[in-house]
C-alpha cells in the first residue's frame, strides 16, 4: 500500500518535471529566436555598411543611406534617467508616507489611487501630453514637444512601478527591526533613514530597475510628446527621438536597408535592456556577499 | 520510469501537433464549399499603396474565398520591375507612369493628395511655394517674414519613408535631408493634433484628413497652392498640384482574376476603404 502510494507520487513528479522543463524550454527558446530573428534581419546591413557606420554618420537618413543612431540613443538615455531620477524619490517616499505617516485607511486608499495610475494604458498619456501637456510647454518655451514633456509623461508612467514595488518592500521588512529601532528610542524618520531603507534595499533596487526597464520601451507616449527629431539636446525644451519612437514612426514605410536598419535599432535596444538586467545582477550580488 | 519520460514529451508534442493540425483544417474545408473563383494573385510595389491595396484584397478575399492575394511592399520601382518580368500579377506604383513606362498598363484605383495646414488663429492666409521651401529649410524661421506675427515658426515634418514627405518633398524640389523640423510626426492624426495645439506650427498632412478635421471643428486651415483651394473635389478633378495618382499596372491588358481583382479595386464598393486611408476615389 506504501509502497504503491510513493510509486505513483512519484511518477506524478516526474511528470511535472517534464512539463516544467518543457515550459521553460520554450520561454528560454523565445528569447532565442528573437534575438536571432534581430540579427538574422540585421546583417544584411552589417555586411553592407559595417558597424561603425551606426555611430559615425554624419545624421540619421536612412533613405540616403545615412544610419547615425547616436541622437536616438543619446534621447532614450537621457529621457530614461530623467524620469527615473524624478520617479524614484517619489515614489519610495510615498511608500514611506503610505506606511509611517498616514492612518491606515487613507493608506489604503492612496494605495488603489496608485495602482488606478498603474492601469492607466500608455497611449492615455501620450494623448493627455499631446493635447495638454505640450502645447502648455510651447506657451512657455516654443516649440512644445520636447524631451521635458517626454520626461514629465515618463515620470507619471513609472511612477506607479515604483511606488507600489517599494510599498511592498517596506512591507516585508521584518517588524523585530522597527520594534528594535522603537525600543532605541529612535524617531521615526531616523528609523526609516537608518533601519527600514537599508533593509528594503533589494527590493527597492528591483523597483529601479523595473520602472528604468518599463521607461526604455515605453513607446507611444513618448513619441506623442517629444518631437522626435533626430538630435541631441541642448536643452530640456528641444525635441528627441527614442529608439522606440524611431521604429514605430518610420516601420510601416521602411523598405530594404531602412528596414534593417530598425532592425538594428532594436538590437541596440535589446543591447541596453541586456546591460539592465547586468547591473541588476551585480548590484543583488553585492547585496548578498 | 525510463519509458515514461519518453513518453511524456512525446504525447505532448502529438497532442500539439493534432490540435494545431485542427486549426489550419477548418478554413480549408470552408473554402471548399464556396464559389467557383479560384487562384492566387501576388501584388508588389509601393508602400503607399500597399495598405490601401491589402485592405481591398481583404475584402475581396471574405467575397471570394477560394482566392488568395498576396500583397508585399517594396517601392513604385519594384512594382514596375516585377510586373514587367512577370514576378507579380499587378504591381503597385504610386505615381503616373513614365515615358518608358508606356509599355505596361495602369489603373487609378485612388488620387492622394498632401496639403499645407496652419492653425486656425494664424493671420496668414497664403504661402508662396519659394516661401514654403525657405520655411522647410529654416531660412525663414519667424511668422513676421510672410506677413504673420511676430513669433518663431514651428515645423512640422513627417517621419522618413512616409509618403506624404515623399510627395511633399518632391513637389517643393526639396531632399528629406535639407528638411530641419522642430517636430516629427507619424502619421496624419499626429500632424493635426500637433498643428492645432500650437498657433504658430506649420505642417502637412494627407487632404482627405485635413478636410475632414478642418469640417469637422478641428482649429487648422488648409492652404492653397498656387490659388487653387486645397479640397478632395480638386484632387479628384486633377486641378491641385501637390497630387498623384495611385495606380496598379499589368503588363499586358489583365485577364482573368486579374482583371477581376482591378475592377473590384475601382468600384464603388470599395470606396469607402480609400476615403479611411485618406485617399480620394479616383472615379
Amino acid at each position: 500500500m506504501l509502497n504503491s502510494n510513493t510509486s505513483s507520487q512519484r511518477r506524478n513528479e516526474t511528470l511535472l518535471l517534464w512539463l516544467l522543463r518543457g515550459l521553460a524550454l520554450i520561454s528560454g527558446a523565445i528569447i532565442l529566436l528573437i534575438l536571432f530573428f534581430l540579427i538574422w534581419e540585421a546583417i544584411p546591413l552589417f555586411q553592407q555598411v559595417g558597424l561603425s557606420r551606426f555611430f559615425t554618420d554624419p545624421s540619421w537618413h536612412p533613405a540616403s543611406n545615412e544610419f547615425n543612431l547616436t541622437p536616438m540613443l543619446a534621447g532614450t538615455l537621457l529621457v530614461t534617467a530623467a524620469s527615473v531620477l524624478i520617479a524614484t524619490p517619489l515614489g519610495i517616499l510615498s511608500a514611506v508616507f503610505c506606511h509611517y505617516y498616514t492612518p491606515p485607511a487613507i493608506a489604503q486608499l492612496y494605495r488603489r489611487l496608485i495602482e488606478l495610475l498603474a492601469g492607466i494604458p500608455s497611449v492615455v498619456y501620450g494623448f493627455w501630453g499631446l493635447v495638454v501637456l505640450v502645447p502648455l510647454i510651447n506657451r512657455i518655451h516654443p516649440p512644445g514637444p520636447s524631451l521635458l514633456a517626454g520626461t514629465l509623461i515618463l515620470t507619471l508612467m513609472i511612477l506607479p512601478t515604483i511606488a507600489l514595488v517599494s510599498d511592498a518592500s517596506l512591507a516585508s521588512v521584518a517588524p523585530e527591526y522597527i520594534k528594535g529601532a522603537a525600543a532605541l528610542g529612535l524617531g521615526r524618520w531616523a528609523m526609516i533613514r537608518g533601519v527600514v531603507l537599508p533593509a528594503a534595499r533589494s527590493g527597492l533596487i528591483t523597483g529601479v530597475i523595473l520602472e528604468t526597464g518599463r521607461a526604455i520601451g515605453e513607446t507611444m507616449a513618448v513619441l506623442m510628446v517629444c518631437g522626435n527629431v533626430v538630435q541631441v539636446p541642448h536643452s530640456l525644451f528641444d525635441p528627441v527621438r527614442t529608439l522606440t519612437a524611431n521604429i514605430a514612426l518610420e516601420m510601416a514605410y521602411a523598405v530594404d536597408n531602412h528596414r534593417a536598419a530598425l532592425f538594428v535599432s532594436g538590437l541596440v535596444l535589446m543591447g541596453l535592456i541586456a546591460l539592465l538586467v547586468a547591473i541588476a545582477e551585480l548590484l543583488n550580488r553585492g547585496q548578498y556577499d | 520510469m525510463k519509458k515514461l519520460q519518453t513518453l511524456v514529451p512525446l504525447s505532448i508534442g502529438l497532442t500539439a501537433c493534432f490540435w494545431l493540425q485542427s486549426c489550419s483544417s477548418s478554413p480549408q474545408a470552408a473554402n471548399q464549399a464556396a464559389t467557383s473563383t479560384q487562384g492566387k494573385l501576388v501584388l508588389t510595389g509601393s508602400s503607399t499603396v500597399a495598405p490601401l491595396a491589402a485592405e481591398i484584397a481583404k475584402r475581396y478575399e471574405s467575397e471570394h474565398p477560394g482566392v488568395r492575394i498576396d500583397v508585399q511592399s517594396g517601392g513604385s520601382s519594384r512594382g514596375i520591375a516585377d510586373a514587367r518580368q512577370g514576378v507579380a500579377d499587378i504591381g503597385m506604383v504610386s505615381r503616373a507612369l513614365k515615358e518608358n513606362e508606356q509599355d505596361l498598363q495602369a489603373f487609378a484605383i485612388a488620387k492622394d493628395g498632401v496639403s499645407v495646414i496652419l492653425h486656425q488663429a494664424n493671420p496668414v492666409q497664403q504661402l508662396s511655394d519659394q516661401q514654403i521651401v525657405d520655411i522647410y529649410t529654416k531660412k525663414i524661421t519667424n511668422w513676421q517674414a510672410v506677413g504673420g506675427k511676430n513669433a518663431p515658426i514651428t515645423v512640422v515634418n513627417k517621419a522618413e519613408g512616409r509618403s506624404t514627405l515623399e510627395l511633399f518633398a518632391h513637389y517643393f524640389k526639396l531632399e528629406p535631408k535639407d528638411i530641419k523640423a522642430d517636430v516629427v510626426i507619424g502619421d496624419n492624426e499626429q500632424g493635426i493634433k500637433t498643428v492645432a495645439g500650437n498657433p504658430n506650427a506649420i505642417g502637412y498632412v494627407s487632404i482627405g484628413s485635413a478636410e475632414y478635421n478642418a469640417t469637422h471643428g478641428t482649429p487648422i486651415k488648409l492652404l492653397p497652392v498656387k490659388g487653387v483651394a486645397a479640397s478632395i473635389a480638386n484632387v479628384a478633378s486633377e486641378k491641385f498640384p501637390i497630387s498623384r495618382p495611385l495606380n496598379l499596372v499589368t503588363k499586358t491588358a489583365p485577364t482573368g482574376l486579374q482583371k477581376d481583382f482591378i475592377e473590384f479595386a475601382r468600384s464603388q464598393g470599395v470606396q469607402d476603404i480609400v476615403k479611411q486611408q485618406y485617399f480620394v476615389p479616383a472615379t
